[in-house]
């Protein structure tokens, strides 16, 4: 597959995948044991994946990951979008103070943050479970959707909204036809981002939910704490075969557009 | 003019305030204070926490805690500088595909991919010991390593190592005086990105270490959740940020002789 | 012509080149500049600048980069909002009117066109914002393409266009919401010598076939000199001159503006009398007249305008210190009492020769001495 790499290279390369992999494989492997025990394979099964679907916790937990990632990535890319634009234009000073902030989630550890959070919710008296979970999704992924939209704005040439006010837009509407356009792949980056993050979240969760709302990261996490049965190896496979599948889409969304974007290059 | 653009930054002002200010201050506070069981109004100033956390078996705790994290990055280095060299030599469609592979495994879930390990380790025997739960924060972290490094490495000018070879040096010469110097900015961006989740982390050692085992996120943890102990919970965390942000602006520096910029793989 | 006339037109070429045939300039002031001031954190940028532009004129603001001429266009524009000072559009001030608002369009430097648009919707920007029906847009945006020879790139990226080609775009997509003036921020600068002197060609034809105001913002005076009707020398925030290309050139009013257009030898001297000068302890006849007896001045000739002659019967005589070869003339070196004067000749010489300079009465340019004449 790799040509041109020396042997040894392949081989590093190789062995990197495995140890990526392998665990991967375990998981997938495992989900269709018959044995309860981890470790013996004792037979081919479906049973785990029946045992899954009629698990109402993970059903729950399922359902509140997705519906939170959904809402904080768009709450988030939005948000993040806005106050970038917003920060631009201010003033090196008023941007450097802003900034300071938004890093601070960034690289504070993230058991940092979930608990000065919860610390917030408890002495406001506000009760944690759902809404206090996708706020605290929201705080943690803004400030990377900051940060991948920002760039972009610093990169485009700074005439392009005095052109367009020049050609008689509002700043409203240089905003949304010039300065959006000109910044979607930072957006659509930072809203995978988001979307990545929220999803995978387990810390942050853990800290700021009760009352039975739990993300899948905290089912896992509890179910691994005692002895695991091989319904987790179950949702295990799902979320590999979701996660394949995704990609391929991608891909063949990607390499349609670079056939039809060298289609344009030959035409000149 | 651009009045109405500049006030688009207003509602994140206001929110980041109250989501990320004022929760930081908060736990500052609680560090420095202790109230009456009976009445929780009622409070005092007291370095207390702070005192407690420097006894001898909590400096062990920290102490193991940035051991394990030191080792996780020095390893992830050694073996994830390699791997970005390489990936960045090979050709641009099958660098895309490489890349791909590289990243797939973090899409899912961190606590399944750890959970995998609980069982291949289970059955090596080295399963609830130091070395698990570093092959886990290795596992969880490398990409974080890789990425960064291979981004540095493919931004440097082709003709940057022409230049040395028509210098004089040869394949060698020209990685050790102009590849790795200019990757610096990249291993720099790396080692934060690995370092301050594997000294934080709760849930692999929590997962591969045991039920017993304690770094400095478990014992934050456990201050919450089974002591009720907030206000020595944030000492630590107030403790845990001081030491990150301590080793962030000594990265930094390091960076800045490195060469510009850390190169973020997003 | 008439205010109305100019309203009514549309950029039709064919119609523009009739009603411009034979057209003269008119000489109805457009924008009056009044007292503009402009400070950047305490710098200052403007200093009270004065000035005002005709219709149909192509005026251009020419001076070294940090003279404040950008500045000028920007507050135009509406980017930028004086400290002091009005602007006046046919008699009205607009320093209140954002820059949508304003009938004024510019060609940006690095043309600033939209990476996300093709050639089309660029130049459609305007006029979809205004709303326009779809058939006039099609009919206006293909007009203009014709205007800037680009009939047949419609659905173009712009950033595969080279960039004579994007800055042609950012001409049309201007040009094509009829405005009162255009502004050009050193347009040309991107561009290779040669696109270059083509492309400054071409922005005459179109301003003729326009018949719309051009202000043009340069720091090349070749082009200054060749594309204007008005041209305004700048240095540190101060208008030094205003004049025709041929005053400019051959009437610097002072040293700065002498040493930025062209290469000139600054010499002082003395006026004697009314067309009498003396310099290099010689006198010479002149054209210039009007200063007091003895006044000192500084003259200038241009490298063009000295002639190397017999030493024996000329009234400066030096030894050439230096030759270069510059394609179409020589530039020769001839140093007369340690002074070095710059000639441009078609002749050449030998390093070490002793030669006669001389020049004609109307190529000595007088001028007065800085901070003395103006007492």
């Amino acid at each position: 597959m790799v040509k041109g790499l020396k042997l040894q290279h392949k081989i590093y390369l190789g062995l990197m995948f495995l140890f990526l992999y392998a665990p991967i494989f375990v998981l997938v492997l495992y989900s269709f044991n018959e044995s309860e025990a981890m470790g013996r394979w004792t037979g081919f099964t479906l049973k785990w994946y029946n045992e899954l679907f009629r698990n109402d916790t993970i059903k729950n937990a399922f359902y509140y990951t997705i519906v939170c990632a959904i809402i904080s990535t768009i709450v988030s890319t939005i948000f993040g979008t806005v106050a970038a634009i917003g920060i631009y234009y201010h003033k090196k000073r008023v941007q450097d103070y802003v900034l300071n902030v938004n890093y601070l989630p960034v690289i504070n550890p993230d058991i940092v943050t979930a608990v000065s959070l919860m610390i917030l919710y408890i002495s406001v008296g506000i009760q944690r479970g759902f809404t206090t979970m996708v706020l605290a999704h929201i705080m943690f992924s803004t400030p990377y959707v900051i940060l991948s939209v920002l760039p972009r704005l610093q990169a485009m040439d700074p005439n392009l909204i005095d052109a367009a006010q020049d050609l008689g837009a509002t700043p409203l509407q240089a905003v949304r036809k010039v300065i959006i356009p000109e910044i979607m792949p930072g957006i659509v980056s930072g809203m995978l981002i988001a979307f990545t993050m929220s999803i995978d979240d387990f810390v942050i969760s853990y800290f700021n939910t009760s009352g039975g709302v739990t993300n899948l990261s905290i089912e896992i996490f509890n179910m691994a704490k005692r002895r695991v049965k091989p319904t987790v190896n179950a949702l295990a496979t799902i979320m590999v075969a979701v996660v394949v599948m995704f990609v391929f889409i991608i891909n063949r969304i990607g390499s349609k557009k670079k056939i039809e974007y060298r289609l344009k290059e030959e035409e000149k | 003019m651009n009045r109405t653009i500049k006030s688009f930054l207003y509602p994140y002002a206001i929110w980041i305030a109250i989501m990320i200010v004022i929760p930081f201050f908060l736990i500052f506070f609680y560090s420095i204070t202790q109230s009456r069981p009976d009445s929780p109004a009622i409070f005092r100033f007291t370095l207390k926490h702070y005192r407690e956390f420097f006894k001898t078996e909590n400096i062990n705790i920290l102490s193991k805690s940035v051991l394990l994290a030191v080792e996780t990055t020095v390893l992830c280095l050694l073996l994830g500088y390699p791997a970005a060299w390489i990936i960045a030599k090979t050709k641009a469609n099958v660098q895309n595909v490489i890349l791909l592979l590289f990243i797939l495994p973090m899409w899912i879930n961190m606590l399944l991919r750890t959970y995998a390990w609980q069982v291949i380790l289970g059955r090596t025997g080295i399963l609830y010991t130091d070395a698990a739960v570093v092959i886990g924060m290795i596992y969880n972290f490398i990409p974080f390593m890789v990425l960064p490094i291979y981004t540095a490495i493919t931004k440097i000018d082709k003709s940057l190592i022409e230049a040395a070879n028509d210098l004089g040096a040869n394949s060698k010469e020209a990685f050790l005086k102009v590849v790795f110097p200019l990757s610096m900015p990249g291993v720099v961006t790396g080692i934060v990105m690995v370092f301050l989740p594997a000294v934080s982390s709760f849930a692999i050692p929590r997962l591969l270490g045991g039920g017993q085992y304690v770094l400095i996120g478990n014992l934050i943890e456990k201050q919450f959740y089974l002591l009720n102990n907030w206000n020595f919970g944030s000492a630590i965390s107030v403790i845990l940020m001081i030491l990150i942000l301590i080793s962030m602006r000594f990265m930094k520096k390091s960076g800045e002789m490195g060469g510009k910029g850390g190169a973020i793989p997003w | 012509m008439e205010t109305s006339e100019i309203k009514s037109t549309s950029y039709t070429v064919n119609k523009i080149k009739s009603y411009n045939q034979g057209s003269v300039k008119s000489n109805k002031p457009l924008i009056e500049i009044i007292n503009l001031s402009k400070e950047f954190d305490g710098e200052i940028v403007l200093k009270e600048i004065n000035l005002t532009i005709k219709e149909n004129e192509f005026l251009t603001l020419l001076g070294p980069s940090g003279c404040g001429k950008t500045t000028i266009l920007r507050i135009l524009a509406g980017f930028v909002s004086p400290t002091n000072g009005d602007i006046l559009f046919e008699g009205k001030s607009i320093l209140n009117l954002p820059p949508n608002k304003r009938q004024v369009n510019t060609v940006f430097q690095r043309y600033a066109l939209f990476p996300h648009l093709n050639v089309f919707e660029n130049i459609a920007f305007g006029l979809r914002l205004k709303k326009k029906k779809d058939d006039e847009i099609v009919a206006k945006v293909k007009q203009m393409l014709r205007l800037v020879k680009l009939e047949g790139f419609e659905s173009r990226n712009v950033n595969s266009l080279s960039g004579g080609q994007q800055q042609r775009v950012a001409i049309a997509r201007a040009l094509v919401n009829e405005p009162k003036v255009l502004l050009l921020d050193e347009p040309l600068a991107a561009l290779d010598l040669k696109l270059r002197q083509e492309m400054q060609y071409e922005l005459k034809e179109m301003q003729r076939e326009t018949g719309i105001t051009f202000i043009y913002v340069t720091h090349d005076q070749e082009e200054a000199l060749t594309m204007s009707d008005t041209i305004v020398v700048m240095n540190s925030g101060l208008i030094q001159q205003v004049g025709t290309p041929i005053d400019i050139y051959n009437e610097p009013k002072n040293r700065f503006v002498a040493n930025f257009i062209g290469e000139s030898n600054i010499i002082p001297g003395q006026m004697v009398a009314d067309y009498k000068v003396r310099f290099e302890n010689q006198i010479f006849d002149c054209v210039d007249r009007g200063f007091h007896p003895n006044e000192p001045i500084d003259v200038v000739i241009r490298p063009e305008d000295l002639l190397i002659v017999d030493k024996d019967s000329a009234p400066l005589v030096g030894v050439v210190d230096s030759v270069i070869f510059k394609g179409v003339h020589y530039e020769i070196c001839v140093i007369v009492n340690g002074r070095e004067y710059v000639i441009h000749t078609t002749k050449s010489a030998r390093i070490g020769d002793v030669v006669g300079l001389t020049v004609e009465p109307e190529n000595i340019h007088v001028m007065e001495v800085e901070g003395v004449g103006n007492e």
